[in-house]
This record gives C-alpha cells, structure tokens and sequence, in this order.
C-alpha cells in the first residue's frame, strides 16, 4: 500500500528515468478526461493551468472569493534556485544537500533532489510570466542568503514574493478559464471525498454562497489545499486555512505522515492580548541584518536601549557561532523559547524577544537599511505603533508551516489511487523542518514540473476504467454524511461558539505539543483532546442557518482540527527521539541540543485512520539515505 | 473603550438592507478593526443571533480579501492601510463608526458586508496574464530587466485586488486595478508582445462587467492599500490608444 516508487538509478538520473518512461496520453483523449483540483494556491493554480494547458478538463476549487487570495500570497521573504549565479559554489548537490540536513535527515532523498533539480527551472518559469523579481543594476536577476544556509539562492520580489508568484499563477489558471479549459468554484468548500471501488473519483463540494451541496466527479482528484498550522489558533496563517480537505481524504482510507513536524517562525510578532485573532509573520530575511538578543539579566524591565552592550546577550551568535542570526528556524524559535522561558522574554508580556537593527545602521547607514526592509518596517509600525529604526523590534515565534500532511509517493499520488496531494498538502520534500524558501518552491514545482507528468501517468491507466457519474450511491452516501454532519451543528444549540473551542484546541497544543514536547504532556494532551471533543459534540453553538454562513463554516474546520490534534499527539508521542521541528524533552544532549536517534526513528511515520475513537495505526516508511551520509546536524 | 457601531445588514442581494445599531464595550486599542468585529460576533452569538458576515482571511494585508467602508472611507481613516492593518488606536471612547460594504454595481452585496468581486476575475481572464506555457522558457537571466523598469513594474504588479479603487470612485471605475495590470506587464519586455490586445481585452471586459469610467478625481489613488500610482491609468490609456491606432 505504501510503495514510494522511487526510480532506480542514481540520484541525479532518476527524475530524468522517471520522466522518460512516463505513460504519455493522447491529446485527443485528454479532452475525455476530468480533474478537479482543491485549492488555488501555488500547488493547485500551477497544477490546474499546467493540466488545461496539456488539454484536460480541469475544475479548480477555492473557498476564498478569488484564487488570487490563497495562502501562498502572503509568503514573503522568497524562493530558492540552485541558479548559482553568485559564483559562490551553489550546485544542485549542494542544495539538495541543505535541504536533507535541514530537515534533519528525516525526507525522501529522491523527492528532495527533484526539488533541487526543478528549482533552476521555476526561475525561468517565472520570469516568463512577468513576475518582477528584483534585478541588479546591469538587468539581471539578484538573490539573496536566507536562514539556515551559506550561499545565495534565494530570488525576491521584494517582501512580497509570495504574492508576486501566486499572481504569476493566478493569471496564468485565469488564462486558462477564458480558454474554457478550467472551470472555476470560488467560495466553495470540499467537505468530502468520494472513492468509488478504491479509487478517488469525486468530492462533495458547498457552495459557501448558497450553502448548497455539490456533488463533482473527476477521474482524478488533486489535493493542494494547504498546510494546517491554524490549529494552533494563534499562528502565522490566514483565517481560513484549514486541514478539512486533507482530513476528510484521511478518513477516506489517505495516510497522514509527520503529522506533529510543525515549523514554528521565529521571527513573528508576539501575542498582545486575549481577543487576538492571528499572529502577524515579519519576513526572515530581516535576520540578514537584524542581531537577536534579550538582556542578561532575567526580568529586566528597563527599556531596550538603555541595556548597555555588555548586558546583552547575543544567544543565537553565541550558542551557533559559525550561523549566528541566520541559525535555522527550528534552532533559532527553540533557542528564543528557552530564552523566553528562562525568564529573559521581553515586551509586555514577556513572551518576545529583540531583533535590534542599530548595528546594521550604524554600519550600512538608515537609507540602505530602508531599501531593503521599509515596507516590514512600515508594517510593523502599522501594527505595533513602534519604529525599529529607532528602538529594536520585538518578536516571537509562532505555529506556521506544516511539513506534515498528506503521505504521498514519488508521484504525489497518495495511498487513495487517483488522489493526488501537491504542496503543503502533502508530508514530502522538508522531512522534520523546513529551511527558508523553499516552500513557494515545492508548491510551484509541484504543480508546474511534477505533477504535469505524473497525473497523466495515472490517467493513462483510467482511459478505459468505468465512468461513474454523480447519480451512483457513492455520491449520494458522501451528500449525506455532509448534510448530516452539518444539520447536527446547526441543532447542537449548545452556548460556546466554534471560536472558543478552536482557541482551546490551539492553547492545548501550543502547551504540550508545541515547540517542544514530552511524553507526560502528550499523554495528558489526547485526554484533553478527547473531552474537548465531547464538549464540542454537545455545547456548540451555530447561529444562522444552512446558507451562506461564516460561523458554519468554521464549525466543521473546527471538528476537523479537534480529531487532527489527537493525531498529532499520537504521532509526537510515538516519536522518542529529537528531529528537526519535534524536540521531544526526554532526548536532548545536557547543553539542550536535539538529539536524533538514526536506528530506531529513520522512517516516515504514516497513519492510517481506523474510526472515530479508536487508535490509528502506524505504518513505516523507511528511509534510506545513499547519496549522504546521516550526520549530526550542527549550526555551531 | 466603549463604541457605537451602525452597521449595513442586509440579508441577500436581492433583499433591501439597513443600518443597523450595536453597541460594544471592552475594545482594547491593540486589537485590529476585524478583531472588533470578531468580539462583537461572539456577543452577537451569545445573544442567538445571527453573525455579521464580512470578508477577510490573511489579516496581514496582502490577500485583498478584506474591506469595508468605515465612516464613508474605503478601509477607514488611514492611508494606505488594507482594513486588517487598521487598528483601533485609530478610534477613541465613545466614537461612532459606520460600516458599510464596498458599493458598486459590479460588486453585489452578497450578504452584510461580503461582497461578490468575480468581476475583477473576469477581467483577468480577458487578457490580464502573460500568455507563457509550462515547462520550457528560456533561461531567465536572458532577458534582462533594469532595475528601474523592475521596480516599476513591481509598483504596480503589487495590486491586491481588493476594490477599495472602485468603491472610492464616485463612477466606481476599476480603472486602477485595470490599469496597474496593463502597466506591469507592459513593461516588461516579456508582456510587450501581447500589450496590444491585453489593453484592447481588458478595457472592454472592464465595461462589460458594469464599472463607470475614469474622470480623473483620483480618489482611487488616495485610499488604494498599495499606494497604486493614477500614473498606471494613464498608462492604461497610452496602451490602449496605441492599440486602437495601430490595430489592423
């Protein structure tokens, strides 16, 4: 069931394997075929416009008003390419070298070297879409260094280079509706999957507008719905990121791997108050020239910049000598926690941390600073009424990016044939953490390079399969289930709204399967989950009624999230040993450094879902490393 | 503080709405303006009543998901600012605010303050994207860009699409969002070839879809988030008059 159909041959021959003996389909009967792609980010608009390019019938699903307002648009800091146009010794090895030690030797050798090896490519994509990346002087393309690495490879669009690419691929599926080729369902929501003789065919769709249910058939379903750190409430995402898509897939017989492999962001704002809704992410490249400290002295109240030099302490720089400020995101958000826990947080509820620019200004002077930062600086100041060019900023990490999800095989396809998961969806490419910038790149290499060839290879095989249509009982079963779940919050008449329990589930797991987690908390954790659950079926409350409804809305993401949790927590639990963003407390080296165990944990975990209230069952994917050697992952 | 909130309810597009009255008490001037509305919803659905439904997802502003009219201004008294990024610092003790949906023909009232904005979809569709197909372009670094034109183009690439343009215009024309497009790709050497047709596409899509014209008041520029230059509308013209004159 879990075979990764990973392609013989070296590492560096194996896409091109892969490729070359791909089932190709006919173009005249690409026209007979039917694929509905959930999501508009930069997974699913590539996915979508590639596919209808190729001339198959695509029907494209978001629940925002407009794909353009996917998650992917607010990703800032950038997108790598071993483009090596530094000189300064970048190769393909050497990223799909960062990328494996920086997810803690715990990804796909194969899948991340494809990544790799596709990163060239999506640059030239890009730019020949329009995307305005920034230049040097002399016209051509300029990059950067971003955390956790020590070449530059990271492309920009300003602090916006999110926004800029997912518009390159928004305009791009739009192009391709105006040609027909792509059917478009904003303001709709997958709430179910329909899977006829083992096979995805189909998914329950409500319409967010009407609140009626839909019901689409496909001969294949792709999933790129995004990543599902929201759990934790409080988090760098946008309101409406949710794991409902892929969870339901879950229920539906679709493994879930690294479920509990959360990145937190080190450089977000800190939580003000109880009524806030969302955490607020400042770009990663302000660690190029910001230098993180906290005073030496525990609960020093003074004001930041009356804490002479000699009473900093500069942990990052100090700890990780030879990374400093750039140290990756797990070790830099884990050393800020540790800090802020030893009683050395700063701000007003002492949960913060400073990035302090004075340094950088003294030296390159305020103008250069402003070139290169002013609408992160602006945006902070927006927020927090405070100007970092004259006292340091105060930040914090936070829940943001999920490398778990969706088990998928070199194919993307997951353990549901014909079902598909792209992007943040799916668990590969970042194994335990995921290095700056190369999200935007996995969902656009995803949709744009990799899938365009696998989901065809699949098709080929299902040009003769049945045809179901939405009449058989497969549908209608889903159709029910989706109206029954729906009918049961709306006549729960309980007194809690579903904001509270999803500000409860998120405290919860902020708390004991967090930044750092233990066996007594995790315990605790699924017990908690479990009566939360129980108090969710009976004290909910949905005003409205089964037509456009916000509150209805989030009360199945809701339920969602509240059985996700659980899973997480089996999944951290299971898990004795320290990787990437999971450091478990039980196993760290006595200066708190994670400690990885190779001989027992050298597998992806994936779970198969066996019923409400009952385990689910793990499953091990080895994973087999011949191009590197596992090493002990040091930033001293 | 305590406020005094009227606020637009209306049930569908086709029913008739109102302003209606609410009180609350408890903001604190930290919280953004959506984080308001999210407390009075909680009230409101302690109360058993049915939430004010409005529009928002990242609250960073960059989906252009967000925005309302608050106090007759697109995303309220600051500029440059989506209604996410407004926070209530901006408001003091006892203030009455009035919040309003995005008004224009082109942009329906779907419920409250949601509205629909398909139209700016539309448009896009008509000609609003570079016509380059997967998988094979030429290796980036072979058409060089200057910075300036870069940095130009970006300026205008960085529309969020939110429609503060239109409900701000007295003819609610999207000659802003229309024309920062137009001036993206127009710029870049990549976008020059099907300029023409681009401008000819998405202009007349703009009139089909309802929006008034341009008369140059140049308010859409005053409460766009992004700062959109009126620059970009002229650029629009300079396209498309260029289109008409030479097509053939």
């Amino acid at each position: 069931m879990m075979e990764s159909k990973i392609p013989e041959g070296p590492l560096s021959e194996k896409w091109n394997t892969y490729k070359a003996k791909a089932k190709l389909v006919n173009p005249a009967n690409r026209k007979k075929l039917n694929i509905i792609v959930v999501g508009t980010g930069l997974a699913g608009a590539s996915c979508a416009a590639s596919l209808a390019e190729q001339g198959y019938n695509i029907k494209s699903f978001c629940f925002q008003d407009s794909p353009r307002r996917a998650h992917s648009v607010a990703a800032q800091g950038g997108v790598n390419a071993a483009k090596n146009y530094k000189n300064d010794g970048d190769s393909t090895f050497r990223m799909f070298y960062d990328t494996i030690k920086g997810g803690d030797f715990r990804s796909r050798e194969a899948n991340v070297y494809r990544l790799a090896e596709c990163s060239a490519h999506l640059i030239d994509h890009a730019v020949a879409q329009g995307v305005p990346f920034a230049r040097e002087y002399a016209g051509y393309l300029n990059n950067r260094s971003f955390g956790g690495v020590q070449v530059s490879r990271t492309f920009y669009a300003r602090g916006q280079t999110g926004q800029q690419l997912l518009l390159g691929a928004y305009q791009a599926l739009e192009r391709q509706v105006s040609l027909g080729k792509i059917k478009l369902y904003t303001r709709h929501e997958m709430l179910e999957l329909v899977v006829i003789d083992g096979k995805a065919k189909g998914i329950i769709a409500r319409n967010l507008e009407t609140g009626k249910l839909e019901r689409h058939s496909a001969d294949a379903v792709v999933l790129a719905s995004g990543g599902y750190g929201k759990v934790y409430y409080l988090s760098t995402l946008a309101m409406g990121c949710n794991s409902s898509a892929v969870w339901r897939a879950h229920k539906k017989g679709a493994f879930m791997a690294g479920v509990s492999w959360i990145q937190f962001h080190p450089t977000s704002l800190p939580q003000h108050g109880e009524n806030q809704s969302k955490l607020t992410l400042m770009s990663e490249s302000l660690r190029n020239d910001g230098r993180i400290w906290v005073p030496k002295r525990a609960n020093d109240d003074r004001n930041a910049n009356s804490i002479p030099e000699e009473e900093r302490d500069y942990y990052l720089e100090r700890r990780y000598p030879s990374f400093g400020n750039l140290a990756p995101r797990d070790i830099s958000s884990r050393a800020a926690k540790e800090r802020i826990d030893a009683g050395h947080g700063v701000g007003p509820m002492k949960n913060a941390i400073y990035l302090d620019f004075s340094d950088a200004i003294k030296a390159q002077g305020k103008d250069t600073i402003e070139a290169k930062y002013s609408n992160l600086f602006t945006m902070y100041e927006k927020i927090t009424g405070i100007n970092a060019y004259k006292e340091p900023m105060l930040i914090s990490p936070s829940a943001h990016f999920t490398m778990g999800g969706l088990w998928v095989d070199y194919e993307l396809m997951t353990t549901i044939p014909g079902l598909f998961a792209l992007g943040e969806a799916n668990f590969a490419d970042h194994g335990a953490n995921r290095l700056g910038a190369n999200s935007l790149l996995q969902a656009c290499v995803d949709g744009y390079f990799i899938a365009p060839y696998t989901i065809p290879n699949y098709l080929a095989g299902e040009l003769n399969a049945t045809k179901f249509d939405i009449d058989h009982h497969a549908f209608e079963e889903a159709e029910n289930a989706v109206r029954r779940q729906l009918d049961r919050f709306l006549h729960t008449n309980g007194t809690l709204s579903a904001d509270y329990f999803h500000k409860k589930i998120g405290r919860l797991l902020y708390e004991k399967c967090g930044l750092s987690r233990s066996r007594k908390n995790l315990e605790e954790a699924i017990i908690e989950i479990r009566e939360l659950k129980a108090s969710f079926e009976k004290d909910l409350r949905i005003t409205g009624d089964n037509t456009l409804n916000s509150e209805l809305e989030k009360a199945g993401r809701i339920a969602d999230y509240i059985e996700l949790a659980e899973l997480m927590c089996y999944d951290a639990l299971q898990r004795e040993e320290s990787c990437g963003a999971h450091f478990r407390e039980e196993y760290q080296t006595p200066d708190g450094e994670a400690v990885r165990n190779d001989e027992e944990f050298c597998y992806v975990s994936a779970w198969e879902w066996k019923g409400q209230n009952k385990e689910p069952e793990l499953h091990k994917e080895p994973l087999v490393f011949e191009a590197v050697e596992l090493a002990v992952r040091s930033y001293k | 503080m305590k406020l005094y909130l009227k606020i637009w309810r209306q049930f569908d597009a086709s029913s008739k709405g109102e302003m209606t009255d609410y009180e609350i008490d408890g903001v604190s001037e930290h919280m953004s303006f959506l984080e308001m509305l999210d407390l009075l919803n909680e009230n409101l659905i302690q109360q058993g009543e049915r939430v004010i439904e409005f529009d928002h997802d990242c609250r960073e502003g960059i989906c252009g998901q967000c925005g309302v009219m608050i106090n007759g201004r697109a995303h309220g008294p600051l500029r440059n600012t989506t209604t996410c990024q407004l926070h209530m610092r901006s408001f003091k003790d006892g203030d009455t605010i009035y919040i309003e949906p995005f008004r224009a023909k082109a942009f329906p009232v779907l419920r409250d303050l949601k509205i629909d904005r398909k139209a700016f979809d539309t448009i896009i569709a008509s000609g609003g994207f570079i016509g380059a197909s997967t998988g094979q372009a030429p290796e980036a670094n072979s058409i060089p860009i200057s910075y300036e034109t870069a940095e130009e183009a970006f300026d205008a690439a960085a529309c969020i699409g939110c429609g503060a343009c239109v409900a701000s215009c007295k003819n609610a024309s999207a000659a802003l969002f229309v024309g920062a497009k137009i001036t993206h790709l127009a710029l870049l050497p990549q976008g020059k070839v099907e300029a023409p047709k681009r401008a000819l596409n998405m202009v007349k899509q703009m009139d089909l879809q309802g929006f008034g014209n341009c008369s140059d008041t140049r308010a859409c520029e005053i409460e766009c988030p992004q700062g959109i230059s009126v620059l970009s509308i002229a650029r629009m013209n300079l396209e498309y008059m260029k289109a008409l004159t030479f097509r053939k």
